[in-house]
């Protein structure tokens, strides 16, 4: 079928910088250079191209410009340009959108509402380049009170795992990112004293080294849960949705399905792995609890269980039910969350942003005094260390972030991760792509990233006054809200600028 | 009062004896953990009632005999024991079990066998809904769930791999809608017949060809010896196989 989609990008080449060296053909995996020999030039097929900028930055002369296609349509408020491009896609295929990453759309971010408190005068502020400060934190429950008899601590405190920052990798499954992005994650998390979550993709065997730095999912479709992967993980994660899809399971498509992946996986090879929307075993609160206890049970009561949810509507009910089922973290994932493969109606329009459903949980584990028995993780769209500081302020014990880690190793958000072609070699499982991740180097510059968020971290608590991050945890008033109505500042339960 | 009595037989394998009239699961299932650390092999169980995850946490080379009716999530997460119920077992026995088997001189609820990663489940009677759903595979390493009697709907749902077989012995028939809906690997064998509509839209039916013969012989064969009744009867009468009729069932539905 003849199609009407217009191009997303247009490439424009600066003929007299390209010397014909011919590193864009061999960089894009969409094949969008093409090398004419006869006439020794190179043609750029733009309409291929998914913005995904691996040709300018390796392209040595800089000859290379990759921008949003320039024509347009008739401007319409309504009607976008994105928009009409989606009917003819849909019209062309009658498929269901397929996207990545997380949602795109101008959704309010309540971070750029919420301003930091600092010390004046009267507290004095902290120093962090020469003074000690505290980012450490446990995660796993906290008992309601605790006995002391002749001098030792006699009431037996649910296990607890240490991290020495309060950011952790998200789950992002192996089979959707590359076995070298996961090592690399795995790795920046074992040099930072960290945690990385392998998703619900399993675990393979020759990362298992990494056991202290890990924590596994259980998600409905049960990937790669055997008894080692549950006994070695640092906790194991019920993941019950993705602040990118809730409500639906996970999804990979079977372009990335490959023999190593069917393996961990024990799926037929090339075929589609959509999760279960629910878990079978999981129809109720009493059954989650269930769960909760089968994997306690099956790690002997030595590993923390969490729970993921999306950040839905009632996500405050939802989240004290997991708590009283026996839960000892909780994890809420908001609607700017990322993921390899969503169906655009549904990552754009469903859920709530984690700001309001972190502020909302929070509140309600407080109000009914089980606050203390669960750590709390946010996740959904992180995008510096001062969203980080508002989300613990907002009372997150942790966060988890994805995107940005992704975006470190080379990660433009060009949304095409369902396709299995990523010329980053991060979300892919072509062998030639995926080689391009180095993990020794991207794990380097993870590291880097976190370490320069710590010391921003750092320096906005000494800032505060503060100086342990537990200390900010839940300490709403150091938050004033800016340019928001009364009830989002409800919601937030925080005051506004000036008050 | 609970009580455990340890014996010792002949051949030094030593067996412990435990009445679990009344304890809660976790104490039971701590008390089994610490006889097996202390050397005990074979476990037998008495007035079972309705405790959770028994066989869970225990290592690959243990036998437990249960008498009574166990809790849900039977064997949940099992790695290698052999588990012989005389009775009838809950909801989402051998959930995402990866290796052992569990025998049952009875019935099981729902949810049997959800996400089997290996190992086998023989089963005397009927089972409830949704068992047999997404079951995996890899290579060699292949579940099986063995079904004496017949199942309910949305048996072998999202199925990636495995076997499971419908005997339909007894006197209710196939009557299970949705059967292997999603399915995208394995294989599903069932003696007797079921209409095209209660099958889901991913499987097909096909004929026996003669592997799959002899792969339900075994079953059959192994069937018989847990619970007696003459192989050869069974597989006197017909079977078909059913199978995803794409390995991609799904492929098509997403915009490019």
């Amino acid at each position: 079928m003849k199609t009407y989609v217009q191009p997303d990008f247009e490439v424009v080449r600066d003929k007299d910088k390209c010397i014909r060296c011919r590193v864009c053909e061999r960089q894009c995996g969409w094949d969008v250079h093409e090398y004419d020999s006869e006439d020794d030039l190179m043609i750029d097929w733009g309409e291929k191209c998914v913005g995904c900028q691996r040709c300018t930055v390796f392209c040595p002369t800089h000859a290379l410009t990759v921008r949003s296609y320039s024509g347009n349509y008739r401007p319409n408020a309504n009607w976008t340009d994105d928009r009409i491009r989606d009917l003819y896609k849909q019209s062309e295929s009658g498929g269901v959108l397929l996207t990545g990453m997380g949602c795109d759309r101008p959704l309010k971010v309540y971070w750029d509402h919420l301003l930091v408190n600092a010390s004046q005068v009267t507290n004095p502020s902290i120093d962090p380049l020469r003074e000690p400060m505290e980012v450490a934190t446990y995660i796993g429950g906290k008992p309601d009170s605790i006995q002391i008899k002749d001098g030792k601590l006699a009431t037996r405190i649910p296990p607890q795992v240490r991290i020495d920052i309060p950011i952790i990798f998200s789950a992002i499954s192996y089979g959707a990112i590359s076995y070298q992005t996961q090592e690399s994650l795995m790795r920046a998390a074992s040099e930072l004293g960290t945690l990385c979550n392998t998703g619900e993709g399993g675990w393979p065997d020759s990362l298992r080294k990494y056991e202290g730095n890990t924590i596994v999912q259980c998600a409905s479709g049960r990937y790669g849960v055997d008894k080692e992967y549950l006994k070695r993980a640092q906790f194991v994660e019920i993941k019950i949705g993705q602040g990118a899809k809730p409500g639906i399971g996970g999804h990979l498509p079977g372009e990335k399905v490959t023999d190593a992946v069917s393996k961990t996986r024990m799926i037929p090879v090339g075929t589609d792995a959509i999760s279960p929307a629910p878990h079978h075993d999981i129809y109720s609160i009493e059954d989650l609890s269930q769960l909760i206890h089968a994997l306690k049970e099956a790690t002997n009561y030595e590993k923390p269980i969490s729970v993921k949810i999306a950040a839905v509507h009632n996500a405050a009910a939802i989240a004290s039910g997991i708590v009283r089922a026996g839960a000892d973290i909780v994890a809420i994932d908001g609607i700017r969350g990322g993921t390899g493969a969503a169906p655009k109606a549904t990552r754009d329009n469903v859920g709530i942003p984690i700001e309001l459903a972190l502020a909302a949980v929070d509140t309600r584990l407080r109000e009914e005094g089980i606050r203390n028995r669960c750590s709390v993780l946010a996740a959904g769209g992180f995008r510096n260390s001062a969203d980080i500081v508002k989300a613990i302020a907002l009372g997150a014990d942790a966060v988890y972030i994805g995107t940005p880690a992704l975006v470190a190793m080379g990660c433009a958000l060009c949304q095409k991760c369902y396709t299995g072609v990523c010329n980053w070699g991060i979300c892919t499982q072509d062998p030639y792509l995926a080689k391009r991740i180095n993990p020794e180097l991207a794990a380097e510059r993870v590291v880097n990233l976190i370490h320069g968020w710590t010391h921003e971290i750092k320096e906005m608590l000494g800032g505060l006054g503060v100086n342990a991050i537990e200390s900010l945890r839940g300490n709403r008033l150091h938050l004033r809200g800016i340019d928001l109505q009364q009830w989002e500042l409800d919601v937030l339960g925080v005051r506004g600028a000036g008050t | 009062m609970s009580q455990v009595t340890v014996q010792k037989s002949d051949s030094n394998v030593r067996s412990a004896l435990i009445d679990a009239t009344g304890m809660y699961y976790r104490d039971l299932n701590a008390l089994l953990r610490s006889l097996v650390a202390d050397g005990i092999t074979v476990l037998r169980l008495e007035n079972v009632c309705g405790q959770r995850y028994i066989a869970t946490d225990l290592p690959g080379d243990i036998r437990i005999e249960i008498h009574g009716t166990p809790g849900n999530d039977l064997s949940a997460f099992m790695d290698g024991p052999q588990v012989t119920v005389h009775g009838n077992v809950q909801d989402a026995a051998g959930n995402t079990m990866n290796f052992g088997k569990i025998i049952v001189n009875g019935r099981a609820g729902d949810v049997l066998g959800m996400s089997m990663r290996g190992g086998s489940i023989f089963v005397r009677d009927n089972v409830g809904y949704r068992c047999a759903i997404h079951m995996k595979q890899y290579a060699e390493i292949r579940p099986t769930l063995v079904i004496g009697g017949t199942a309910q709907d949305f048996f072998g749902e999202y199925m990636a791999g495995g076997v499971a077989i419908l005997l339909g012995l007894g006197d209710v028939p196939h009557n299970a809608k949705f059967i292997g809906t999603g399915m995208h690997g394995g294989a599903i064998y069932i003696r007797g017949t079921v209409k095209p509509y209660q099958l889901g839209r991913e499987v097909g039916i096909l004929e026996m060809e003669p592997a799959d013969t002899e792969l339900v012989r075994q079953a059959v064969e192994e069937y018989v010896s847990h619970f007696g009744g003459s192989a050869e009867e069974i597989l006197s009468a017909p079977f078909i196989k059913l199978s995803p009729v794409s390995s991609r069932p799904y492929g098509k539905m997403y915009a490019p």
